[in-house]
């Protein structure tokens, strides 16, 4: 953590990913307006002092909105994460520890998913599975799966023939203990930058989806859905779409200087 | 030679799988086709007619060859929203998306290469730290987003273009080139600024090596260094990224088409998938898988030729 604290990226990242948080959580627990009031006489409002991002064709406080949208995408894009997270690394960790045939294979596989574009494997998964908050969750963490073994196995590859996980053997620890007990607590930091380039796509392809009204449907919130609103009032209330815009611009921004500053790409 | 001949193999048989797993992939959705195509008109007769015509009693093997084969032969089958064939459903949307996939993709390189090249040459000063900071954050910035923001200011407020107002290409080909300028400039900026950040890191990379001292110590500025002695190897990895792009120029229109309203086959693809018409749907997505293989395949290629080590490691 000292070191990564060093590093300008990280320290951007940080911050903008611990602002972002500190206004999702309290948005759990209180936001300016309810997201969902109407109010007749306020439609349309430009941003003001009373609302800090204007009001939208219901007259609902959009500043409301996108808090509420944003703690529900960084929800989907955490969901995805740790599915994709929690299977890569069994499925990394077993490839890498025992190699093989079934490994070889495995790896070929994860290859050809990486050089897709994510969004066109999301899009069937979608088709196969249907529409819906869930269904995009278990898409994209379908989806994360491979990048995660991928780095999980090259990296235990690694570890397993160091000097540590020799001693380990020689006292006589069995093969899963020395994997789940040994060699993972020493990859964590690898898989940090990795799970901060998770969110990054998360993030951008919840919103992709649910722009595209295939994620999250009505009336769910997501900042991706409030974006497909707001195109319909792009003329008479822009603000509307580049509130939430930045909201989503800030979120992928953080987590993508967090992996960065901690080495990822 | 061999290395082509190995790589063309992978091709092809990458194709076949891909094929299979498309075909697959749509055939594991539960649910009956004729029920959706005959509507109101349904009874078990009819249905059971269809059945024998769409060729939906064969057994699967059956009828993954003769899909393959009328996909070959560019006739993939009925589609069941429409029932017509889905290369008419498809006729004059394809020519759409490879023009704004294409379009995008000359912007990339026209945008990151020398923008690459400059941050590099002006390392450590005030241009390349600013660059850098705004590099990053168009990396961040969706593209849709970025279309609703140029939809929103050059043609709600300036008016350089109507929104919506897409000229197809039997009426007027600058006309529907010039439509997709803004879209294409959407997909390419997040693009251009991933790619010149590639360049600009192995621009750094590659002057710490030896040559380039030696390079220094005979006299050459930084500017020739680069020019003469640098660039040629640092390109090496962005033209393997820049050729892999496209395939991403491609995905990227799927969104930027629903933005701009341009009847390409990222709407058609979404309108699919929202209607299940599954054929059209899964022509769609081998068409693109094709496209990226493909791209792959010739990344690999120019990477051997432009760089001799590939084939031999």
């Amino acid at each position: 953590m000292k070191q990564y604290l060093k590093d300008k990226n990280f320290r951007a990242g940080l911050l903008i990913t611990g602002i972002m948080l500190c206004v999702i959580l309290i948005g759990l627990l209180w936001t300016p307006y309810d997201p969902n009031a109407m109010s007749g006489s306020e439609k349309l409002l430009k941003p003001s002092a009373t609302h800090l991002f204007g009001t939208d064709n219901f007259g609902r406080d959009i500043f409301s909105r996108v808090i509420q949208g944003a703690g529900a995408t960084f929800l989907i894009a955490a969901a995805a994460v740790a599915i994709g997270l929690v299977i890569g690394l069994i499925i990394g960790g077993l490839t890498g520890y025992y190699g093989g045939v079934l490994d070889e294979i495995l790896m070929r596989i994860s290859d050809t998913i990486l050089a897709f574009p994510s969004i066109l494997l999301a899009l069937v998964m979608i088709a196969i599975l249907g529409k819906g908050k869930y269904n995009i969750i278990i898409a994209l963490g379908i989806l994360f799966i491979p990048s995660f073994a991928r780095i999980v196995r090259s990296e235990v590859a690694k570890q397993k023939n160091t000097d540590y996980v020799r001693n380990a053997r020689l006292m006589g620890a069995s093969n899963m203990r020395i994997l789940f007990l040994h060699i993972m607590p020493n990859i964590v930091p690898v898989l940090l930058s990795s799970v901060a380039i998770g969110f990054n796509n998360a993030v951008l392809s919840e919103a992709s989806m649910s722009y595209l009204g295939v994620g999250v449907q009505p009336p769910d919130p997501s900042l991706g859905r409030l974006l497909s609103e707001a195109q319909g009032y792009l003329f008479q209330a822009p603000w509307y779409a580049i509130c939430t815009g930045l909201a989503i611009i800030l979120l992928i921004l953080g987590f993508g200087l967090l992996s960065e500053g901690m080495g990822g790409e | 030679m061999t290395y082509v001949l190995k790589k063309t193999g992978v091709l092809i048989i990458s194709l076949i799988l891909i094929s299979l797993l498309a075909f697959l992939a749509f055939q594991i959705i539960p649910g009956d086709p004729t029920t959706k195509i005959l509507g109101t008109d349904y009874t078990p007769e009819r249905a059971e007619a269809l059945r024998e015509q769409l060729g939906l009693n064969d057994p699967l093997p059956a009828r993954y060859l003769s899909w393959l084969k009328g996909l070959l032969q560019g006739d993939p089958g009925i589609s069941y929203s429409y029932f017509m064939p889905v290369k008419d459903v498809m006729s004059g949307k394809i020519q759409v998306t490879a023009a704004l996939s294409l379009l995008s993709w000359v912007l990339v390189m026209l945008f990151s290469i020398p923008l690459g090249i400059l941050l590099a040459r002006f390392e450590g000063g005030h241009f390349e730290r600013a660059g850098i900071v705004l590099n990053q954050v168009f990396m961040a910035v969706p593209p849709f987003f970025l279309g609703m923001l140029f939809t929103y200011l050059f043609g709600l407020v300036l008016h350089w273009f109507m929104p919506g107002g897409y000229i197809p290409f039997s009426q007027s080909v600058p006309g529907a080139l010039g439509y997709m300028f803004f879209p294409a400039l959407a997909i390419a900026i997040p693009k251009a600024a991933k790619t010149a950040k590639l360049l600009r890191s192995s621009i750094l990379n590659e002057m710490n090596k030896d040559y380039v001292r030696t390079a220094y110590s005979r006299g050459n500025s930084r500017w020739a260094v680069l020019r003469d002695h640098v660039l040629r190897n640092a390109m090496l990895p962005v033209i393997t990224y820049l050729a892999m792009s496209l395939a991403d120029t491609v995905a990227g229109s799927i969104i930027v088409e629903q933005v701009f309203a341009l009847p390409g086959l990222g709407r058609l693809l979404l309108s699919a998938i929202g209607n299940r018409d599954f054929p059209v749907a899964q022509c769609i997505v081998v068409i693109i898988a094709f496209i990226v293989v493909f791209m792959n395949y010739l990344a690999d290629i120019i990477t051997q030729y432009v760089d001799p080590r590939v084939r031999l490691s």
